[in-house]
């Protein structure tokens, strides 16, 4: 259970919609990101990547390459002699540079540096690599095969069944009570298959970066990333590096969604540079973005619920095999964690596979594995509400997990908003509205966990008294306007008087990437903490100055008042008037906080959406859409509307439109925005946002994360409307008009 | 291989450069003059982020090569603010927090100031049309086209 933090309060400027402190940078072209500095002597470095989904590599000759004029350096695997003992960090350099084999079509096999941008790609071209190419296997279920061709032999772990493939490398269980036993007190249990896409994060920026690298081990890198600290430290590990002699830089970072919480290019950079002896400058092509980077996991899942007459689910289970991709998973378990998290079931099993397939490694996407595990679940749920003639809202809540319930996946809840969201949802008009034909209302909840971790925030009060405050979390949707305000509230001075940046890796201490929506709750709850420290140092320079007791003094409203026997002998003394003779009192004021936040606290939202099936051509059309989520504490209510909105529209573009398609050659055959199509502006309505404040047991403030359970429910929200639009269950994504259309014929 | 010698108007300023015969617009923008408010998100015209007007109209700089700007009048978003005066659709971008990580945000305020210019009093239906070349991952549109249909009435207003 977390500890007990939250304090109701009355906010002063926590709540509000300030303007954001970085907005004119970034209207006016300003603002800097991963592609757009340069260094002096900087050289272009571009990759060489595999045209094949799985070939061993036979030879590698880079002399005519090297020969050519311009061209700075050329490097292959033998260039990395540093072998990271870890296997996790062997899998990272194996990813960002083949050894011995070719994983997945895109996997990179040599990169250049030169002078020009066009020298180094046509020096790439130059190269010539012999491959021998292998059987391949990029779908989930054939991976599971006995006979399916084998990724990586040597990777399955003892709780994988006998039977399967090598390719399945791991294996997870959650749940409680016997599924069987309730399956048999139900009225109705409905068993279905479902299949989701793999579907990239789709961040409009590529990754990008500028990296320094000397013979003296001394480097400096400026990229695009949701953790500089991670990339820091990944790079030390590939390269043998001293993580302190790496000063990492985040750029702005133009999206991320998960997606940019690993390394590709950043070890490649640094080892260019440090074999020309130049900076080089690393920018990926879109299309080495979908080939290579990415996408989160394709899925195979089978769900079986029973339901009574009542609407009580009396037994529940789920089987998750998602695709990882050419290098050992870490998803499915979380999939396995998450489908019947938002019910309070008796009877629940849920199990998890990882599975290795010739596809790039998956990568984390907005609550990695929740979403894929969600759309089965609450499908079925919604099947077992139209056979039964149930209200599917009233059926949710019926079941939905409260304070106290024991979890699916193990813990027990403190409070949660889960049943606040439901009866947002039931008195909203968008519920009753009428629909038309071939039209239909598709409703769904979701989960995701929340994360906290390592946190380090420091705040200086400047001897003006405004505050600088130096957080080491790359700002992805407006977090530094957050801390700015969390600052100002705890501090009781003008938003105005305080700034917020983004530190680099040898300024602050080590902080976890931006993940897991982390950084509004426990920056947040560092930043509140940095402040009270810096608050308790001022009470003391007040004392100090009235010759009187720290502990007799208060602070409120921006000053130090004295208190007790000694309210109203001293006027009180401002952060400005503090600050300004700090140097009289004991040297300069800085509050620091560091921490392993714990805490995070739970977030659950309802989704619901309306959708138009077109009989003749299959296409779906979204027409309205409402979001409930619970914010605990919404700090700047736009920004958390912004992440529910954004994460919607993901969803969206998952349900109906988004897929990574691969050919027989086992070649990605869309790896462009034109191909693969994520939602455009004339593909949406507007996304009605809905806040619920359930306060977070586990912040002064009482905020939860906000940045990721909204890409959970529109699956299935989606799937359900499409289906009772149409008539007919729709059981894969996406719902594409071919697919939707054939759903249609088959009626 | 010798390189072309352009002289263009940009944001206004007659403006000199040689770039090599395959080279884009977009990238001596970026890589030549420094002005990398125009962004490459996929190079192939797919997603609107390096959208900038080229003799009046909206087009994608990386689809226009750089030998082509010859004697043109090119428009950056680098040129949409009058000094410290923001542009009304800049201002309201941050007013309606129509931005989250703002990669996009460059590339939909040179394509919306174009849209306001031809059509001064767009429904919501035009707008989301008009910003279909631009794609946004972060924020769902939503806050955007508020944003410049409120920019458009108040303009109007303003007119
Ligand atoms: S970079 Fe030009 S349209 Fe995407
Ligand atoms: S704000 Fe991030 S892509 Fe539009």
């Amino acid at each position: 259970m977390p500890k007990d933090e939250f304090q109701a309060r009355d906010f002063k400027i926590v709540g509000t919609r300030p303007l954001r402190p970085d907005g004119i940078d970034k209207v006016t072209g300003k603002a800097r990101y991963g592609a757009d500095v340069t260094a002096p002597g900087m050289l272009w470095g571009a990759v060489l990547r595999s045209p094949h989904a799985h070939a061993r590599i036979v030879s590698i000759d880079t002399s005519a390459a090297e020969a050519m004029k311009g061209v700075k350096a050329v490097i292959t695997r033998a260039d990395f002699t540093y072998q990271p003992d870890d296997p996790g960090l062997a899998d990272v350099l194996d990813n960002c540079m083949a050894g011995e084999k070719a994983r997945y079509d895109g996997h990179a096999v040599a990169a250049v540096a030169a002078t020009s941008k066009k020298i180094a790609h046509d020096a790439l071209d130059a190269i010539k690599v012999e491959y021998e190419v292998l059987a391949h296997v990029t779908d989930v279920d054939e991976a599971m095969k006995p006979d399916a061709p084998v990724i990586e032999a040597g990777r399955q772990q003892e709780n994988v069944p006998a039977g399967l493939s090598e390719n399945v490398t791991s294996r997870s269980k959650y749940g409680h009570g016997d599924p069987e036993a309730g399956f048999s007190q139900a009225d109705l249990v409905i068993e279905r298959s479902f299949t989701t896409a793999a579907t990239h994060q789709g961040y409009i920026e590529p990754h990008a970066c500028l990296a320094t690298l000397g013979a003296d081990g001394q480097g400096d890198l400026w990229v695009c990333t949701q953790g500089h600290y991670m990339v820091r430290n990944t790079c030390a590990g590939l390269l043998g590096l001293d993580a302190g002699m790496l000063r990492v830089t985040a750029s702005e970072i133009g999206g991320g969604f998960g997606g940019k919480t690993h390394v590709w290019i950043e070890p490649v950079a640094l080892m260019l540079s440090r074999k020309a002896g130049k900076p080089v400058k690393l920018v990926m092509s879109r299309d080495e973005v979908f080939r290579a980077t990415g996408p989160t996991a394709s899925s195979s899942i089978d769900v079986k619920i029973g339901m009574k007459k009542d609407g009580t689910i009396t037994g529940a289970t789920a089987t998750y095999r998602l695709q990882a991709g050419a290098y050992p998973g870490a998803i499915a378990f979380l999939s396995a964690m998450c489908g019947f998290a938002p019910y309070d079931l008796e009877n629940v099993r849920t199990e998890g596979f990882e599975v290795m397939t010739n596809r790039p490694k998956a990568a984390a996407y907005r609550a990695p594995g929740a979403p894929m595990a969600a759309y089965p679940v609450e499908s079925v749920i919604d099947e077992l509400c139209q056979k039964l003639d149930l209200d599917p809202l009233e059926t949710r809540l019926k079941n939905a997990a409260d304070e106290g319930t024991k979890s699916a996946y193990g813990p027990t809840y403190p409070a949660i908003g889960l049943k606040a969201t439901l009866k947002a949802a039931q008195s909203h008009p968008h519920w009753t509205a009428p629909l038309g034909e071939n039209q239909g209302r598709g409703v769904a909840c979701g989960f995701w966990f929340n994360f906290g971790g390592d946190t380090c925030v420091s705040l200086m009060v400047n001897p003006d008294g405004t505050v600088s405050l130096s957080e080491g979390n790359p700002d992805i949707g407006g977090s530094r306007a957050s801390m700015s305000m969390m600052a100002a509230e705890e501090l009781g001075v003008p938003l105005d008087q305080v700034r917020t940046i983004i530190a680099d890796t040898a300024s602050l201490g080590q902080n976890e990437v931006t993940d897991g929506s982390r950084v509004t709750f426990a920056v947040g709850l560092a930043t509140i903490k940095a402040a009270r420290h810096a608050i308790e140092i001022m009470k003391e320079r007040a004392a100090m100055t009235w010759g009187i007791d720290p502990e007799a003094v208060d602070w409120h409203d921006g000053a130090a008042h004295p208190a007790g026997p000694n309210a109203g002998k001293f006027p009180p003394m401002t952060i400005k008037e503090i600050a300004a003779i700090a140097s009289n009192t004991g040297g300069p004021i800085a509050g620091h906080h560091e921490v392993n936040a714990e805490g995070a606290g739970v977030s659950f939202a309802t989704h619901m959406v309306d959708t138009e099936v077109d009989p003749e051509t299959g296409a779906v059309k979204v027409l309205r859409y409402t979001v409930f989520q619970d914010a605990g504490k919404a700090v700047h209510p736009d920004y958390v509307e912004g992440q529910f909105q954004g994460g919607a529209a993901q969803g969206i573009g998952w349900a109906i439109n988004e897929e990574y398609i691969y050919g027989e050659d086992g070649r990605l055959q869309n790896p462009g925005f034109l191909d693969y199509r994520v939602p455009v502006a004339s593909d949406l309505p507007m996304i009605e946002p809905v806040i619920l404040e359930i306060p977070n047991p586990g912040h002064p403030y009482g905020v939860r994360g906000v940045g990721e359970t909204s890409i959970v429910p529109p699956l299935a929200a989606i799937a359900n409307a499409v289906s009772r639009a149409a008539g007919v269950r729709l059981t894969s994504l996406p719902m594409s008009p071919p697919r939707v259309l054939a759903a249609l014929k088959g009626q | 291989m010798s390189q072309i010698h352009v002289t263009a108007t940009i944001n206004g300023d007659e403006t000199e450069f040689l770039c090599d015969p395959t080279e884009t617009l977009l990238d001596v923008l970026r890589d030549h003059l420094d002005l990398t408010g125009s962004k490459e998100g996929c190079g192939s015209g797919d997603c609107g982020a390096c959208s900038i007007i080229l003799d009046g109209r909206l087009v994608c700089s990386c689809l226009v090569l750089a030998a082509e700007a010859e004697g043109r009048s090119v428009e950056t978003i680098e040129g949409m603010a009058e000094g410290d005066k923001l542009h009304p659709l800049q201002e309201k971008f941050i007013e309606h927090a129509a931005l989250q990580c703002g990669i996009c945000t460059p590339g939909i305020l040179v394509a919306a100031k174009n849209l306001l210019e031809r059509n001064p009093n767009p429904s919501e239906e035009e707008v989301r049309y008009w910003l279909a070349g631009n794609l946004c991952r972060c924020t769902g549109y939503d806050k955007i086209i508020r944003a410049v249909m409120d920019t458009a009435a108040e303009m109007r207003g303003a007119a």
